[in-house]
């Protein structure tokens, strides 16, 4: 790897003894870390390892118990996200935070002060200053809507620039992108990199932090328990860079294989996959299937798929070539517009979600909180949301309580769903315990067909172990067909049968999941099969 | 920390959290009556004695108390069905032309049964049910907008609302109109042919239904799988979609609840109280329960109290307000004086517990 001699000047953020306590939780211990113009810091930790708090604090969002804030060596207090945009230090959120109908420089304008009228030449002077630094070409009059997510998170680094290039702060920025849009993205960092901007990069991935970053710092239960610097990074190779990085991140003399193969997404260690026979008509078939999608959707042209009993599909595609609309489609809770659907024998294209759900269809959602959860309701409701009004949890339309308690303790006790009783309103879990209660509430003996679309989205390391162990063992099922839709092939290598590829809805192939299965489904993703 | 401290502890913090919650009802109280009180020296009226007023006329003399109980009636049926539009996420704005419309055909419709001899039972429950049908159906053209196209059902309600209120009086000037009268009005009730008194009092049955139907709606929400659709349908309507719930079918049910409730309460008003309907008059009761149902949080029993705390208000303001030459609508300004300092109490509360979060 190519290090990147930091230029020798002070630092130009430099946190001391930064402390910061919710109650129960010590969230920032004594966090002290420098931060160099002209160099890419990454930081690594679990969730719940206190990187966001930091990133709370550094932007304004927060403010420290106690400890320093240190800017080219002068204390400053960062009381405000304003007052850290004035300090010149711009922070990218994990997800888009622009307002989609209003133009690229709309967007820009929206911080000005309101007696101010709209100043759109030097609106659009800095605007290009930046498009050249960032060496992208952007329209500033086409509404943010209609750019890809790339584009839209390039205008977020616009607008986090906007003020002054003395910091920028990324929060995992790559979870949402495709592969192309991480290349490009790794090229603004870069540049932006050799022009003396001090990078803040926050990932869960171990590949991206080593391909990426002049400097590691890994936290862990609020501490900085490690740091790699340049010179370190430069001696080690990529191996040696993943094993100290576990060992700090999992206080682990060496890490387990499991975590490992997680973290750094290495297909190679992928387990056995045996293929299963395809005697028999298949469980599931799916047949030119097609919906009507509404503007901005990709809907269903055409789909075929079949997956016979006790096998998992993978579904592999970009974001938005219509896995949403498969996966809608297969729960009952979008309709058919042509085509049909067949599960076990019998014509499932017209029966509605409740139907489908006792017929043993499961949909664990990837919207947990969009869709997947009433969020001021108990994990208890959460957990019986799609039986309401069945017994044996209602009687004559009446809440049996005690009952749907049972229920609730003992799926939060086989699910290890870490939350304060049944009764506490599920949104106050963390994301992982929202997913086992969704995990919990479509496990079902004789279920027949279980869909999962992005079932590890935003978990940490355990919680994702889990959820692909889950899979892996049949969703608690015997032998129903699974599908998973993911957008990380690491996890579709991982744990599928067989790997259907999507784009622009159409299923463009189906492959086995071979250690040749990557170049083919690359292949297909990117359309070169397509003709 | 031994068990029995913790025990201690337990119930100091429950005795506090009880504490705060009287404090959070009482403080906007005493804040909007002072601030009340502020307004009437400035109008150069004696506070004091309008407020004393108010309790005299409103709560203490016989009378008023029974005035005050007496008005509860529409007010509580009206809230029960907003408790169930407004837990599903329906702003049913409208219940004024509802309540209005069902009233009205209910004072056509009970001379005619009454010169047909039906029994009092009778006539009594096919009333309710005409009315509640009545309600009803006015909302139906809001609940087809929301449901099928997915139109703002605030905007809509109050369209159908003044539509309504319009049309009752149509229809009280020419189908209904009692030509024996001069003003435009319908046919009067004789008195034995109104709701039963309840004892020596003045106070009408109408109430124990109406109390009856906030229980009933308020267990409804609790405890029974339709209560738990509406909420879910209110709260997160996406995951309502997502859980196979008819949306739909919620939609419309909540808005039948809702406005049949407030058809009902357009009956028991005119069963219980007036007996005849004049042209142009509109109590506007929903415009004025429709805040107390936010200050109750949309719970039942909460519903019950401010209620009669408005009631009071509302019976001994009109008595005062005509010895005080205040205005009678003054109560009304109290009624905003309170919204104002229960949403800055709210609001300061909220944040002080974020602040405890952090």
């Amino acid at each position: 790897m190519e290090v990147e001699s930091a230029p020798k000047s002070d630092s130009v953020i430099s946190l001391s003894g930064i402390t910061k306590r919710f109650p129960g939780v010590l969230a920032n211990d004594q966090i002290s870390l420098d931060f160099q113009p002209g160099e890419i810091h990454a930081l690594l930790g679990e969730n719940g390892a206190g990187k966001s708090t930091l990133i709370g604090i550094l932007s304004g969002m927060q403010q420290p118990d106690s400890g320093s804030i240190r800017i080219k060596g002068t204390q400053v207090r960062i009381n405000s996200p304003k007052s850290a945009l004035t300090l010149g230090i711009g922070t990218v959120y994990q997800h888009v935070l622009l307002i989609p109908s209003l133009t690229v420089l709309e967007n820009l304008m929206l911080g000005a002060p309101w007696w101010r009228a709209c100043d759109n030449a030097g609106t659009k002077k800095r605007f290009e200053e930046l498009c050249a630094l960032l060496a992208t070409e952007l329209d500033p009059d086409v509404p943010v809507g209609r750019l890809s997510l790339g584009q839209q998170q390039q205008v977020e680094i616009i607008r986090a620039l906007w003020h002054g290039q003395l910091a920028l702060i990324l929060d995992e920025p790559t979870s949402m992108l495709t592969p192309q849009g991480v290349r490009e993205l790794g090229g603004v960092i870069r540049r932006l990199r050799d022009h003396g901007v001090a990078i803040i990069f926050i990932t869960h991935k171990l590949k991206e932090a080593y391909e990426l970053s002049d400097r590691v710092s890994v936290l862990r239960l609020g501490k900085v328990v490690g740091q790699l610097t340049p010179e370190q990074l430069g001696q080690m190779s990529e191996h040696e860079v993943t094993d100290a990085v576990i060992g700090m991140m999992f206080g682990l003399e060496s890490a387990e294989p499991d975590l490992e193969e997680t973290l750094v997404g290495d297909s190679s260690l992928s387990h056995d996959i045996v293929q299963k026979c395809h005697d028999g008509s298949p469980l599931l078939q799916l047949q030119s299937g097609s919906t009507n999608g509404k503007i901005g959707e990709c809907p269903l042209i055409g789909a075929d798929l079949s997956i016979w009993p006790g096998e998992v599909m993978g579904i592999a595609g970009v974001d938005g070539n219509g896995q949403k609309h498969l996966a809608e489609v297969l729960a009952g809770q979008r309709p058919l517009a042509g085509g049909s659907l067949v599960l076990d024998g019998q014509e499932i294209g017209k029966t509605d979600l409740i139907e489908r759900r006792k017929l043993g269809v499961r949909y664990i959602t990837d919207e947990r909180l969009g869709e997947g959860t009433a969020n001021n309701h108990s994990v208890a409701t959460n957990l019986v949301l799609k039986e309401i009004g069945q017994s044996p949890f209602w009687k004559w339309g009446l809440t049996q309580n005690a009952v749907i308690r049972r229920f609730a303790d003992e799926k939060i006790m086989e699910h290890d769903i870490r939350t304060p009783s049944a009764q506490t309103p599920i949104g106050r879990l963390s994301g992982g315990n929202i997913q086992k209660v969704l995990l919990a509430r479509e496990e079902a003996p004789d279920a027949k067909l279980v869909i999962f679309n992005k079932p590890t989205y935003g978990l940490d390391l355990q919680n994702t172990i889990r959820a692909r162990e889950w899979i892996r063992q049949g969703a608690g099922a015997h032998s129903a067909a699974l599908v998973v839709i993911s957008n990380e092939l690491e996890e579709l290598r991982e744990v599928s049968h067989r790997i259907a590829v999507m784009s622009q809805g159409r299923i463009v192939g189906v492959v086995e999941n071979n250690p040749t299965a990557d170049t083919e489904i690359g292949r297909l993703m990117t359309g070169m099969d397509a003709a | 920390m031994s068990a029995v401290d913790q025990k201690e502890e337990q119930a100091n913090s429950q005795v506090w959290a009880a504490v705060r919650t009287i404090l959070r009802v009482m403080f906007p109280i005493a804040l909007a009556l002072l601030a009340g009180a502020l307004l009437l020296m400035v109008l150069g009226k004696d506070p004091l004695a309008y407020y004393g007023y108010v309790v005299k006329r409103g709560l203490l003399s016989p009378t008023g108390l029974q005035a005050s109980i007496t008005r509860m009636a529409p007010l509580l049926l009206i809230a029960a069905g907003l408790i169930v539009a407004f837990r599903t996420g329906l702003w049913n704005l409208g219940v004024d032309g509802q309540f209005l419309l069902a009233a009205v055909c209910v004072a056509a419709l009970a001379p005619v049964l009454i010169n047909a001899q039906v029994p009092a039972p009778v006539m009594i429950l096919l009333c309710f049910l005409v009315s509640a049908a009545i309600g009803a159906a006015w909302s139906v053209v809001p609940a087809f907008l929301k449901a099928k196209h997915g139109i703002n059902e605030i905007i809509s309600t109050l369209m159908m609302s003044f539509l309504g209120v319009s049309f009752a009086n149509v229809l009280i000037k020419i189908p209904f109109n009692d030509p024996t009268t001069t003003v435009p009005q319908t046919a009067t009730l004789s008195v034995a042919d109104r709701l039963g008194r309840l004892g020596d009092t003045t106070i009408h049955w109408g109430i124990i239904l109406a109390v009856g139907v906030v229980v009933a709606v308020h267990l409804m929400m609790k405890r029974t799988s339709l209560g738990l659709k509406l909420q879910i349908a209110g709260s997160n309507p996406r995951a309502a979609v997502h859980a196979g719930l008819n949306m739909k079918g919620l939609t419309y049910c909540a808005f039948a609840i809702s406005a049949g409730l407030a058809g009902l309460a357009g009956a028991v008003d005119l069963l219980g109280v007036h007996g005849t309907i004049r042209a142009d008059w509109n109590p506007a009761y929903g415009i004025l329960v429709i805040p107390l149902v936010f200050l109750a949080r949309f719970n039942g029993f909460a519903v019950i109290a401010f209620v009669f705390f408005f009631a009071v208000l509302m019976i001994g303001g009109e008595s005062a307000a005509r010895r005080l030459g205040v205005p009678s609508f003054f109560v009304l300004v109290l009624v905003a004086l309170l919204m104002l300092f229960f949403a800055v109490t709210e609001f300061l509360d909220h944040q002080r517990r974020k602040k405890g979060e952090e």
